[in-house]
């Protein structure tokens, strides 16, 4: 809601807001102006598309004075990204096998999945580069296919190979990203200015692309799709060929940016999954194999909620029958190193970790043996994976 | 009120829609003028045309001041090779780079991008010919030229590289490869050239009936610019070139509407 409002005294300052009414889920202005300007108002506002814009030129009755515009913003499910039972098929082979999901603001959305499973083709469709074969995509309330250009002036994207321009500047190149994204002016200069300090592109602003390396081409085009503050970022494998550094800054500013906008990013790399994702879809050969938290997705971990601990001076037979003894136990697995046993308690039933735990201390204490472990197995997101997809060879056997 | 709010949004519309098609065309103009590619072309464009007129096209020793034969003939067959060297990276080079997913992910209507590619390279043709303005000033100097027949010469010189320029501009969406784009472009180029080319008009009189000899005729680049070459701007003429603009750009939606499909 602030949002609007700050955009509206931004832009329409100079035409004395009289008043302005904010109701829950929409927002009336009432600018007092001339009919032209009330419609250039309207377009304006219809181009952030984010907003339904009532734009009415007349008189309301509490006032005297000229014709008024309306604003209304309606808070509604065209804020979301919505995909539905998307297919793809190249000739006789399916990249993308009915892929469905939502998206909503405030989420990072992670896409996960091997190489060649599909990610890229659903973001092609998503961002209106390739039409599907069938289903749907609407993007902030837009269908991609039927309003395609009000869908993509919402998002800004990073396409796989992170292309841009080779024969221009780093600057002309933004500059003409910016002007495509109908920015000018003052407000292009800033955009241009504040990308550049997103993406540490200071020191080469003046390069021409062709001359940078790898990194600086890839945060290039990573500002290209900052450069009009985009509501919705889709970016597809955003830290592949980037240092550990200028990985963590990318990760940080996912971060940053996804608590107001979607994100939607591929990676196959897991760890980034758990730094900043708030979701995280799994998808294998064009299909959703899995969706959810990343904690969630971790506790379908076949280790997930078991419980390990490491003690010594104690016999291997000893400690694993001591511990099937437990009710909540599961599988117990007990292996010696020397002098000292580290067993692995699987709960009888999943979601007990914290009660197992529990149970296996009271038996080290009870027992009184000596240790200097344990802890509870949160799962680990690669195990999930390899558990879910299969890999590239068997996709050559089958 | 109604009717003039309506217009209003149209014209914004419209106005977002030049804006968007000069964006394209100021970047295309500006990748031929960065690299010295450009400078390379024009100054090869400028010797050949020199060469041609002065020493093959018998400049002096037709001892008339017009430029028809010895300037203006020399053009469809300078042009079918450096059209299409101009045009031929138009789509190819964005395919190939990947850059055309950047580019049809911005909010912009396709048509917008072909159009603004084509300008740029239409101008960018433009100038180089307008260079040439010192073969115009010598025969002005030597003689008393007819300057209605100049400047209905270049303008149709002007279209011709414009059609040349629209069948290159599909060539080049077909292929993610330039050289590949060139070399169809001059063979479709010379086809339409060669479909009105006397010699070849005369072999099929002989072999075909009258009415296809005419309509194959009628489909040739030489014989619409010859109309020109006299002096005359005919409008049928320049609805032929603009029809070969037009089907060209038209088709090259189609081929990328099929790429991004694919």
């Amino acid at each position: 809601m602030g949002r609007v409002a700050d955009e509206v005294t931004r832009q329409w300052l100079d035409l004395s807001l009289l008043t302005s009414t904010a109701t829950i889920g929409s927002l009336n202005f009432f600018l007092n102006a001339g009919a032209i300007c009330c419609l250039l108002a309207r377009s304006q506002f219809e181009r952030k598309g984010q907003l339904a814009v009532e734009g009415r030129v007349g008189v309301p009755e509490h006032l005297s004075r000229g014709p008024v515009l309306r604003v209304e913003w309606l808070k509604r499910q065209s804020d979301m990204i919505t995909v539905e039972n998307l297919v793809k098929e190249f000739g006789t082979k399916r990249a993308v096998n009915g892929v469905s999901f939502e998206v909503k603001p405030g989420e990072v959305l992670g896409f996960l999945g091997p190489n060649g499973a599909g990610k890229s083709t659903t973001m092609r469709i998503i961002t209106g580069f390739m039409p599907a074969t069938s289903g749907r995509v609407t993007v902030g309330g837009h269908d991609i296919v039927d309003s395609p250009l009000a869908a993509k002036r919402l998002m800004g994207y990073l396409p796989e190979s992170a292309p841009s321009y080779s024969d221009m500047t780093v600057h002309g190149f933004l500059n003409w990203a910016a002007e495509m994204r109908g920015l000018s002016g003052s407000a292009r200069q800033d955009a241009i200015r504040r990308v550049t300090g997103l993406c540490f592109l200071e020191n080469v602003l003046h390069q021409s692309v062709d001359t940078l390396s790898k990194g600086y081409r890839h945060r290039t085009c990573l500002a290209q799709a900052l450069i009009h503050d985009p509501e919705i970022l889709i970016l597809d494998e955003p830290t592949d060929g980037l240092d550990p550094n200028q990985k963590f800054e990318v990760r940080q500013l996912i971060r940053r940016m996804g608590e107001k906008k979607i994100i939607i990013f591929s990676t196959h790399i897991l760890e980034e999954v758990e730094a900043c994702c708030t979701r995280a879809i799994i998808i294998d050969r064009g299909v959703v194999v899995a969706n959810g938290t990343p904690a969630q997705l971790k506790a379908k971990s076949e280790l997930a909620g078991s419980v390990t601990v490491r003690v010594h001076g104690v016999g291997v037979e000893a400690v694993r029958t001591k511990l099937a003894q437990l009710g909540v136990a599961g599988k117990v697995s007990a292996q010696a190193e020397g002098n000292t046993v580290s067993a692995r308690v699987q709960p009888r039933e999943r979601g007990q970790g914290a009660d197992l735990a529990s149970a296996v201390a009271d038996v080290v204490a009870k027992e009184g043996w000596r240790f200097d472990e344990l802890h509870t197995e949160e799962g680990r997101l690669d195990d999930v994976f390899r558990a879910i997809t299969k890999p590239d060879t068997a996709k050559a056997a089958a | 009120m109604g009717a003039s709010l309506v217009r209003t949004e149209q014209l914004t519309a419209m106005n977002e829609g030049f804006r968007n098609v000069w964006t394209i065309s100021k970047r295309e103009l500006g990748g031929y003028f960065n690299s010295p590619v450009a400078y390379v072309f024009i100054v090869i464009f400028l010797l050949l045309t020199g060469f041609f007129t002065f020493s093959l096209g018998f400049y002096h020793e037709r001892g008339q001041a017009s430029l028809a034969e010895p300037f203006f003939s020399w053009h469809p067959w300078l042009y079918l090779f450096l059209v299409p060297s101009v045009g031929m990276r138009l789509w190819a080079e964005e395919r190939r780079s990947g850059t055309l997913e950047l580019l049809l992910t911005m909010p912009i209507a396709p048509w917008q991008a072909i159009v603004g590619k084509f300008l740029a390279s239409w101008l960018f043709l433009a100038i180089a010919l307008a260079l040439t303005f010192p073969v115009v000033l010598t025969t002005a100097y030597l003689g008393d030229p007819d300057n209605g027949a100049i400047i209905s010469g270049y303008v149709g010189s002007l279209l011709l590289a414009g059609a040349y320029l629209g069948v290159t501009e599909l060539m080049s969406a077909i292929t993610r490869n330039q050289i590949i784009a060139f070399i169809i472009s001059v063979v479709v180029c010379f086809l339409l050239l060669l479909c009105g080319w006397e010699p070849v008009t005369q072999f099929l009189v002989n072999h075909v009936p009258e009415g296809l000899v005419s309509l194959v005729k009628g489909m040739s680049t030489w014989h619409h610019f010859g109309t020109f070459q006299k002096g005359l701007i005919d409008l049928r003429d320049v609805v032929y070139f603009g029809s070969v603009i037009g089907f060209s750009l038209f088709t090259t939606s189609v081929v990328l509407r099929g790429v991004r499909g694919a």
